[in-house]
């Protein structure tokens, strides 16, 4: 197996607090099919054996469906080609090239450390109205509603997101707009979720205001890096949904 | 001690509705009162602490992810089974019921898997009423699809992506609760020790992750959802952090724990390519309906698959198991590749691979057809291997993908410590010694979702005026249990990283209990694992301290855990002196290889108990008693 050489510009930041700056690593004799992580992995182990502190990232499945990785490589939320980071691999690189990873530069994900940024603005966009209500035990026979097979899979394209805030780095008005459409979507499409179809849009994006989030101006630079393939089409839907839930409180048809 | 898993009397049919019908209620106005803490937020977390707090417990949820959402049951790609009969093709609760026992080869037990068939049907309808996009006919019904170990088809999906449209489900039920104030939910917060007082399953011991701050958490009760311990062996298909600290901290405060040597081994992933390597990716088990499996018949044939012609391939699984050939179950195949490997036959770096061949599927419906089918795991093949699939076969290898052992429980869900109840992977009880493809999911959400529900007031309601606090004695001295454990982590000083330490103790595991086990690996196992613990003590590295994000201290801990739980997993393997489902001791094999049941002395659940430190654990026996099926040898020829 051939290895590789790689020139890498890290962020470094030791907490939310203090101020953070790049710092130059080289990653020397890195097996050509490993993969981003697994350099990363390899950098941070001989930090460590050098009793130096590793660089704090975070990653959970390796498979690219947890959504766990956050990191920017150059320039690009998640890194080049599909997928989330954990899927992107060095035989993609030049060898000897210079790599900077940073983490996401959005105000509503504060950085932790390092490349690890909090996310938890999003469970909050969620929290506020991304679900249908309902309870256990009272679900009526799963074949009791029919519902057309292309209805069931835009709704499962739109279901895909993994909640990763690629969408939000991504934009220039760090909007998350991609992610609330992609919820109001899947929810909004199917027959159960159509009872709080306005006030969940509206709610979803009250929050995401009051999260520091901005709006969306047509970039669609969130769908160009979204790691699940969410069409920047779930964006109008939201724009409708969440009018209709505006006008409807207004007139006072919804509370 | 003796186990009584309290199984309701009656017919098996009837035991789960006669359970709910005599069960200890819990009035609404009583339910404020009792606190419930959830650790974990898969599928049995999640949907638990969705379900209970709907109820009107008092909740908290406790993941140790930036989020409840990334629990590993997010990467379950096949499907979840139900016994819906959707497709009139003969299903019922009682198939359901027989195929887990059988495909658990007669190790699991009879009441739990009834319910577990039982409540199937109902998981569905409330997936698809939180809104779960389940895949469709174009008629608007739902579809289902077949899977290993049997021969209807009651396996509902949503692409292969099941496991996280159905996490989704779970979450955004949780989420509505937590936006309701009725669940409070800790984030990054890691579970590091049980808290018991009086001998009952009290609180927990967490530390923040981010801050590093270590606390105390008092309940009524504590619900363990933290699922299976796969990455005891390093190199699995499960999330890197996913770990056996939760459960391994109860069982040293004395809760028991069964079958530890029952691992599944899935057989189409991946194949290792260096010592670089952090996880191991699962290839669907579907793509056994269209490829061939084969090796070269000839020892080191180095030559390119396309060179090696016909007459000189060995497909070895249609070879040995005719009438099941490429769809043989997970286990069996997993160990006729492993024979090939070690006969010199295995093909691609270091000789541990066999080909998965869709030359064949693609000549006879065409490439277009293979791309509709399987593109997506084609291109994740492709990603990482560099191959293309459509051109050369794919090479694949087992590798560890769920642990059917868990913590002992009975029929409530409830661990050997009163109070203490455990869901999902995290327990033992349903999946016997091997567990049937799209049931993982299927009993997560039936443990959170209906079981717990119902099972919960049997304990809480002989716990009326018993509050504790984090004031107490109890929580304190556990607290600073915690604390000192942390400390001796951090003043080791050493030079070597907890990976360094994970990837040794995986390829022991690997090599001595994988997947052939015998007397003689499973003795040098332990004491390679015992020299492993003491150079972990001595030589781990950890940078940075205590109260901050700390990476390195975080797998540190969790890898301190392994090295202890590894031991008592061989101790169980080498103890269980016959073959079954996944765990094969290569003394108990039938004259053709397969694995060999010694019913007469292991129709038992073994489960073992804690007697501290250095000394060795105490075996208790849980007899299985099967009065609904017989006992007989699976057979795939």
């Amino acid at each position: 197996m051939s290895t590789m050489h790689f020139h890498l510009r890290l962020w470094k930041q030791e907490s939310n607090g203090s101020k953070g700056q790049f710092i130059d690593i080289d990653a020397k004799e890195i097996p050509s099919e490993c993969s981003f992580l697994e350099m990363l992995d390899i950098v941070n182990n001989r930090l460590t054996t050098e009793g130096k502190e590793p660089i704090a990232f975070e990653s959970d499945c390796r498979e690219g469906i947890c959504g766990t990785c956050s990191m920017v490589i150059n320039g690009v939320p998640q890194g080049p080609g599909r997928g989330a980071a954990c899927q992107v691999y060095m035989r993609k690189f030049e060898n000897g090239q210079t790599i900077t990873i940073e983490p996401y530069r959005v105000e509503a994900f504060p950085i932790v450390k390092d490349l690890v940024v909090n996310r938890s603005a999003y469970d909050r966009i969620i929290r506020s109205g991304g679900f249908i209500s309902e309870h256990t035990g009272g679900a009526p026979d799963a074949a009791a509603t029919l519902i057309p097979k292309p209805v069931a899979d835009a709704a499962m394209d739109a279901a895909a997101c993994i909640g990763c805030g690629a969408c939000a780095a991504a934009c220039p008005n760090s909007s998350p707009m991609l992610f609330v459409g992609a919820k109001v979507t899947h929810l909004g499409l199917l027959p159960q979720g159509q009872a709080e179809r306005k006030s969940r849009a509206r709610n979803m994006v009250r929050t995401m205001q009051e999260e520091g989030f901005g709006n969306c101006s047509n970039y669609y630079a969130c769908e160009a890096v979204c790691p699940a393939n969410v069409p920047a089409t779930v964006i109008a839907r939201l724009n409708r949904d969440y009018i209709s839930g505006e006008v409807s409180q207004a007139v006072g048809a919804i509370d | 001690m003796i186990l009584d898993a309290k199984i309701p009397d009656g017919p098996i049919e009837k035991k789960w509705t006669s359970f709910k019908n005599n069960a200890k209620l819990i009035s609404p106005a009583n339910k404020r009162k009792f606190k419930v803490i959830v650790v974990g937020t898969g599928l049995a977390g999640s949907s638990a602490s969705a379900t209970l707090a709907e109820l009107g417990y008092q909740v908290e949820t406790f993941c140790f992810h930036d989020s409840p959402r990334r629990a590993h049951s997010i990467a379950a790609q096949g499907g979840i089974n139900a016994a819906k009969n959707y497709q009139n093709d003969g299903d019922s609760v009682w198939r359901l019921f027989y195929d887990t026992i059988k495909g658990g080869d007669f190790r699991a037990r009879e009441a739990n898997v009834y319910r577990l068939a039982e409540v199937s049907g109902t998981i569905i309808d409330e997936c698809v009423s939180q809104g779960v996009p389940f895949a469709r006919e174009y008629g608007g019904e739902l579809a289902n699809r077949s899977f290993g170990g049997a021969q209807v088809s009651r396996t509902f999906y949503a692409k292969g992506q099941t496991g996280q449209q159905l996490l989704l489900g779970a979450y955004s039920a949780l989420s509505a609760q937590i936006g309701l104030g009725r669940v409070k939910m800790h984030e990054y917060s890691e579970m590091l020790d049980l808290v018991l007082v009086d001998g009952h399953a009290k609180g927990i011991v967490t530390r923040d992750l981010i801050t590093g701050e270590i606390t105390t958490h008092a309940a009524d009760t504590v619900l363990l959802c933290t699922g299976g311990y796969s990455n005891v062996y390093y190199l699995s298909t499960n999330a890197r952090g996913s770990n056996v600290t939760a459960t391994w901290r109860a069982y040293k405060r004395g809760a028991a724990f069964a079958n530890p040597c029952y691992t599944q081994i899935h057989p189409t992933c991946i194949p290792v390519a260096g010592d670089y390597q952090s996880k191991l990716t699962l290839m669907s088990e579907s793509l056994r309906n269209d490829g061939r499996v084969w090796v070269p018949k000839a020892k080191g044939d180095n030559r390119a698959p396309k060179d090696i012609p016909e007459e000189e391939r060995d497909y070895y699984l249609e070879r040995k198991y005719p009438s099941y050939g490429n769809l043989a179950p997970r286990d069996i195949a997993s160990r006729s590749a492993k024979e090939a490997c070690d006969e010199g036959r295995g093909v691609g770096p270091g000789g541990l691979g066999v080909y998965l061949d869709f030359a064949d599927a693609i000549k006879r419906l065409g490439e277009k057809t293979i791309r509709e089918r399987y593109g997506n795991l084609f291109e994740m093949y492709e990603n990482i291997t560099g191959e293309s699939a459509y051109e050369r076969p794919m090479r694949i290898y087992p590798a560890l993908h769920y642990t059917m052992g868990g913590l002992w429980v009975d029929y409530n869900l409830m661990s050997t410590i009163p109070g203490l109840h455990v869901l999902g992977e995290a327990n033992f009880s349903d999946h016997g010694a091997n567990r049937l493809g799209a049931s993982a999911l299927m009993q997560g959400l039936a443990d959170g979702y209906f079981v717990i529900p119902n099972t919960l007031g049997e304990y809480l309601s002989t716990q009326f005026g018993k509050k504790v606090s984090t004031d107490m004695p109890e929580f304190k001295n556990t607290e600073q249990e915690v604390r000192d454990r942390v400390e001796k982590l951090l003043s080791v000083k050493g030079r070597v990283p907890a990976d360094e330490f994970h990837r040794l103790l995986g390829l022991i595991m690997w090599d001595q209990c994988g997947m052939a086990r015998s007397k003689e690996s499973l003795e040098k196992a332990i004491s390679e694992i015992r020299a492993l613990r003491e150079r972990f003590w001595k030589e781990i590295a950890i940078p940075g301290t205590g109260t901050e994000l700390n990476q390195s201290l975080e797998r540190a801990g969790r890898v301190a855990d392994f090295l202890e739980f590894g031991e008592l997993l061989c101790l169980d393997a080498l103890t269980r002196e016959e073959s079954c489902g996944g765990h094969f001791r290569v003394e108990h094999q039938t004259p053709e290889g397969e694995a060999l049941r010694h019913d007469d002395k292991f129709a038992e659940v073994f489960a073992w108990m804690f007697q501290g430190e250095g000394n060795t654990p105490e075996l208790v026996r849980e007899p299985l008693h099967y009065e609904a099926v017989h006992l007989a040898t699976r057979s795939y020829k």
